[in-house]
């Protein structure tokens, strides 16, 4: 909402306080302004001159030779303006004015010719171009109105306002107008509110009722609807003033009948609209709910499609307006409009949004209905504007109106007690506080003793209970006022719970081993939402989860893997020439089973990872080496190895995945993520180098950790450690081997890790061989040589057997 | 005999001091000290001396060989010291070329924000809540005092997915389901972090997915004052104790009395500048006394119970605190994005 100053000063006595510091008290008060801007500049010496004859310059095509009366002399001023011409009243600005951005004028000769000062467009006197209307952006102007010769253009044309940019949150329906901010100002100034004036001069005898009925059929809907007749009417441009107000409000004048409803909406916060009564073409006036499929041409000349959801206003057959968003176009006043039918109606809100929500119009009219307009100013807005018609239209309003009325107009009973306000404040104000907060909101009330029932006017409909009063002591008594103090409650203890700490724990752990966290999106698009899913979660088969009206494509459904966006983010990175990404995300994805959802959604945590580009990176000493499974693997193992947990690695087959890089991480036989290498022709369409990946679904971690670790003591017997290395075939996997040696060697090896891996010239074809470092370990004695052995034979018969391993010599 | 120790005393020494490496020192040694050192000849020729004067050459002999040995033994350390440095000069290295990098991970930026934010209310005795992304409409709005055609949903128009689930517009759901967990019977403070989504098109000052933090504590006989205590309190920790905090009213349907937090404007000290528009001011966070509806639905029964609440934006604490300027930069991941912030 745009307030002008000089407009807002009509309503209260705004004294010498600035613009500025008024907008901090408004603002510190509860509504925010969020910006100031000026129409012009106040400037000396430019006056209103009319312009007694306009003849090309004797040696310029392009200039004008004007003689221009300014009221004290006739001044001979050139000109080069397309739109100057003899007759016009227009902007002077004589020798010695000085324009804004220090323009000095002075007499000066022109192609030989004198010129004793400027005819100005309004750009010249510095107003800004949205203030500026529409056929004088690119002339000088011409005034329209009666104005004096030699009158000073400062307050004619409005230049030294200031223009208040209102954050109005939904609350406050009642600062969407100039007399509820008024009421706002007045209470912090502590002044009085001047009414504008609704008196209606005419004296006809016919009656509106004679030319109009009211019916409402659809009441639920229209509480109040109020139809005023005017005759006679002539339609031409609104005085200089309501064009200047308008501007400053930002709405372009169009003509008198017309500006005059705006003027009043935005004065009063109450919408109207004027029908040319002939185009009408009826005498009733019928609202109701608009029928299925019927039809109306807005005045944007759009025709709209209606539902039973509508509400419109029509002449007995045909609809002639939207209700509270838009007139129609065959009804609309026009040039040749003699006769108006004005309506002030009170709308249904919700109704209004709804179809503002259907047909995309909204309107500073729609606005208001849908926040709640003041039930008793609606018909004092027809009875304002009839006062304006008739003085700036030379309409002749015809007597009452036709209405029909079935609007609450009763004001809500809020009752306040002095030591309860206090005690939810933490202030202590006294009683005469209280009640001078209340005069000067102009709320009626009664004292008696420390209790306050105060009366609610229509016009705050935002206040219905203790705690919105409260509101208004305290805005008005200032929050800057308010003590700061603490809580008196019990103490708490504060914390993170189990998970919480675990989740950062792992996030460090994470980042410890190189990788640097992101933040994804969780919406994605038709193919991301497919890929790099968990071979646990695929199990679930999950239905994609899609918005019903997304943004965009490119957010679309609910991830079901955090891979995606990740490898999106390496690829950015490498289109900027960074090489080198290690990264991982910890957040959720989203799994539901049902084809149509209905309830929410299964959110599964899970950390992932992905890594691209060279992980050792030391080149001057030759070490490079890219990224590769075992480093992905080796981040995966440490991170358990961390959290004391014990996990499995199995190849597996996944789409998207390099079929033979590519594990699934087990826990006690459950899959609970899986890693490996983003297959090539993915990696390619992506412009990725090759590239690895891990997902570990954190809440089964959560569910299998166990917080305490339990004391072992460190072993006092020495460990006596053993190598073996066995030759077997290509296929057989190290891991399997590993994990039958710590079987069989159990409980007496504490460990077995492999310590290298050959395939060459010095084997037989198919054939590999594993070395494997065993420590052997007694936790209750020194062990003797021939039980470790006993136990090395075990191991060996049991590759043997199992996976025809035999001892390499 | 005497005569023949002193000048032997005299060539040792000299030879010791002339020595250049340990072979000729050795050499010496033997020379001097060995079994058939010239020493031990002189000792072997005892036997020729009376008994008186035995003694007297014996002691003698003894010193000059501890005198001999000990000049040894100086000069072996200071040729082991020479050779020894002349090793380490040797060794020396280019200290200037890059050493072997170790990669290092870290947070990031929303993440640091989040935590700080965090650990500063669990010590004012907090405990942290989460809750679903996808929320259902009765928590996401009408728990908080948002029935359906409420002219306020406006302010967050919302993903929905059906008619019932939606993307949550804010993490308010969690305080609803938290009161409703403690079933009105005890008092709590708590703060709840997590993504939002909102209908917004991506630019420089909007994005569809957010973070908040809100915070929620419910008692018996909670002031608005408290809140302000508290607001300020953490303002001072979060942005410097040289800050100053300004409340003013505002409108938010799940509070009442509703605040706007602004801070003073760090760029211009409240001068007014570029990054405050000019006020001097900041916006940080909104708040107010919980709204009686709400803690009505949420099972605590406004007679006995009040309470304040409060949220905040993550990205644009981050925003003002580190100068970002595009909200998008939390979400493209550029490297070199992260990298500047990962210590914070
Ligand atoms: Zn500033």
């Amino acid at each position: 909402m745009y307030v002008s100053y000089n407009w807002l000063n009509n309503y209260v006595d705004l004294g010498d306080i600035s613009p500025e510091e008024l907008a901090e008290r408004i603002t510190k008060s509860g509504i925010e302004v969020e910006g100031i801007e000026y129409v012009g500049e106040k400037v000396n010496d430019v006056v209103v001159g009319h312009v007694l004859t306009c003849e090309q310059h004797p040696n310029a095509d392009k200039l004008n030779l004007c003689q221009v009366d300014v009221g004290t002399e006739t001044l001979q001023i050139i000109c080069g303006a397309p739109n100057v011409a003899a007759g016009q009243k227009v902007v002077v600005a004589k020798p010695g004015a000085v324009l804004p951005g220090n323009f000095k004028i002075k007499k000066v000769k022109l192609r030989g010719v004198e010129s004793n000062g400027m005819i100005c467009s309004l750009q010249e006197l510095g107003v800004k171009e949205k203030f500026v209307p529409q056929e004088f952006v690119d002339g000088i102007y011409v005034f329209q109105d009666e104005v004096e010769i030699g009158e000073d253009v400062t307050p004619l044309l409005n230049l030294n306002d200031a223009v208040f940019e209102l954050d109005v949150l939904a609350n406050r329906a009642d600062a969407l107008s100039m007399m509820g901010v008024a009421y706002e100002v007045a209470a912090i100034l502590d002044e009085q509110v001047t009414y504008p004036d609704e008196t209606i001069e005419s004296n006809e005898s016919e009656c509106a009722e004679d030319y109009i009925t009211v019916e409402v059929a659809a009441q639920e809907l229209n509480k109040y609807y109020g139809a005023f007749i005017i005759k006679d009417v002539v339609i031409k441009p609104s005085p200089l003033w309501i064009q200047n107000y308008l501007l400053a409000a930002g709405i372009r004048p169009i003509n008198n009948v017309v500006d005059i409803t705006n003027y009043v909406l935005l004065e009063y916060g109450q919408p109207l609209h004027a029908f040319d009564y002939d185009r009408f073409a009826s005498n009733t006036v019928l609202v109701r709910r608009a029928n299925e499929g019927e039809e109306i041409v807005t005045l944007d000349g759009q025709t709209r499609k209606l539902t039973r959801e509508n509400l419109v206003i029509t002449n007995g057959s045909v609809p002639t307006a939207l209700a509270g968003v838009m007139g129609g176009l065959d009804s609309e006043v026009t040039d040749e409009t003699s006769t108006i039918l004005l309506e002030a109606a009170y709308f249904d809100g919700t109704t209004v949004r709804k179809t503002v929500k259907q047909t995309g119009l909204r309107s500073d009219s729609s606005t208001r209905f849908e926040k709640g307009v003041d039930p008793k100013r609606v018909r004092k807005a027809g009875e304002r504007a009839c006062h304006l018609l008739e003085k700036y239209a030379d309409g002749k309003v015809l007597q009452g109106l036709s209405e029909y009325d079935g609007l609450d107009y009763s004001e809500k009973t809020v009752v306040i007690e002095t030591d309860r306000v206090n005690e939810r404040l933490g202030s202590s104000m006294k009683n005469e506080e209280i009640a001078d907060i209340l005069h000067r909101l102009q709320f009626i009330f009664e004292q008696d003793g420390t209790t306050f029932t105060i009366q609610v006017p229509t016009r705050r409909q935002d206040i219905t209970i203790f705690e919105d009063m409260l509101e208004e002591i305290a805005r008005i008594y200032g929050y800057d006022n308010l003590p700061y103090t603490l809580p008196k409650g019990e103490g708490q203890v504060g914390g993170l719970n189990h998970v919480q700490q675990l989740k950062r724990n792992i996030k460090s752990l994470l980042e410890g081993l190189g990788l640097m966290e992101n933040k994804t999106y969780s919406l994605t698009d038709e193919h991301d939402i497919e890929k790099l899913i968990s071979p646990e979660i695929i199990k679930k088969s999950p239905v994609p989860i899609a918005l019903a009206r997304p943004m965009s494509e490119d957010h679309k459904y609910l991830r079901l893997s955090i891979l995606p966006g990740l490898l999106q983010s390496l690829s950015y990175n490498q289109a900027r020439n960074q090489m080198n990404i290690a990264y991982y995300e910890i957040g959720s994805i989203f799994v539901s089973e049902e084809e149509q959802i209905t309830k929410q959604p299964e959110e599964i945590l899970r950390a992932a990872g992905a890594i691209t580009g060279n992980w050792v990176d030391h080149p001057w000493q030759g070490e490079v080496k890219p990224v590769d499974f075992y480093v992905v693997k080796g981040i995966v193992e440490g991170l358990f190895e961390q959290l004391k947990l014990s996990i499995q690695f199995e190849p597996v087959k996944l789409e998207d995945m390099h079929p033979g890089r590519t594990a699934v991480i087990k826990r006690n036989g459950q899959v609970i993520g899986f890693l490996g290498q983003v297959h090539p022709l993915l990696a390619k369409r992506l412009d990725l180098k090759e590239t690895y990946v891990f997902d570990i679904n954190l809440d089964a971690v959560f569910a299998a950790y166990e917080n305490e670790p339990s004391y072992t003591e460190i072993p006092r017997y020495p460990a006596i450690s053993r190598d073996i290395a066995f030759i077997l075939d290509k296929e057989v996997l190290a891991g399997d081997v590993q994990a039958r040696i710590a079987e069989t060697g159990a409980p007496l090896v504490k460990s077995v890790a492999v310590f290298d891996v050959y395939e060459g010239e010095h084997l037989e074809a198919g054939k590999k061989s594993i070395a494997y470092h065993l420590v052997y370990q007694d936790p209750e004695k020194t062990l003797k040589d021939e039980e470790v052995e006993a136990s090395y034979q075990e191991i060996v018969k049991a590759i043997s057997d199992e996976f025809n391993g035999y001892v390499r010599s | 005999m005497k005569e023949q120790l002193e000048t032997i005393q005299q060539e040792a020494l000299a030879k010791i001091e002339d020595a250049e490496g340990m072979t000729s020192l050795q050499d010496i040694r033997v020379a001097y000290l060995g079994k058939k050192g010239s020493i031990t000849k002189v000792l072997k020729g005892m036997g020729q001396l009376s008994p008186e004067e035995r003694p007297v050459i014996g002691e003698m002999a003894n010193k000059v060989r501890n005198i001999i040995t000990e000049a040894i033994e100086e000069k072996a350390a200071k040729l082991e010291e020479a050779a020894l440095n002349e090793q380490l000069e040797a060794e020396t290295i280019d200290v200037t070329l890059p050493g072997r990098k170790v990669n290092v991970g870290g947070p990031h930026l929303l993440t640091s924000i989040v935590e700080e934010i965090e650990d500063l209310f669990i010590g004012m005795g907090y405990e942290i809540k989460e809750g679903p992304e996808v929320e259902t409409d009765y928590y996401n709005f009408e728990a908080l005092n948002l029935p359906k055609d409420h002219p306020a949903r406006d302010m967050q128009d919302s993903f929905y997915i059906t008619n019932e689930l939606l993307l949550r517009t804010h993490t308010s759901p969690v305080q609803a389901r938290t009161m409703e967990s403690y079933k009105g019977e005890r008092p709590f403070k708590m703060i709840c972090p997590g993504k939002v989504y909102r209908r917004d098109s991506d630019d420089a000052t909007h994005s569809h997915q957010f973070t908040q933090i809100e915070g929620l504590l419910v008692d018996k006989n909670v002031r608005m004052s408290d809140l302000k205590g508290t607001l300020d309190k953490f303002a001072k920790q979060m942005f410097g104790k040289d800050r100053e905090i300004r409340l003013r009213p505002s409108y938010f349907p799940f509070t009442e009395p509703s605040v706007e937090m602004d801070i003073s404007c760090k760029v211009c000290n409240g001068d007014g500048c570029s990054v405050c528009k000019g006020t001097g001011w900041i916006e940080i966070l909104g708040g107010g006394m919980v709204h009686p509806k709400v803690l009505e639905m949420g099972g605590y029964d406004p007679s006995v119970y009040s309470g304040f609440a409060f949220g905040m934006g993550p990205e644009r604490i981050a925003m003002l605190k580190y100068g970002v300027s595009d909200i998008r930069s939390f979400y493209m991941n550029d490297i070199r994005f992260l990298k500047q912030y990962h210590h914070a």
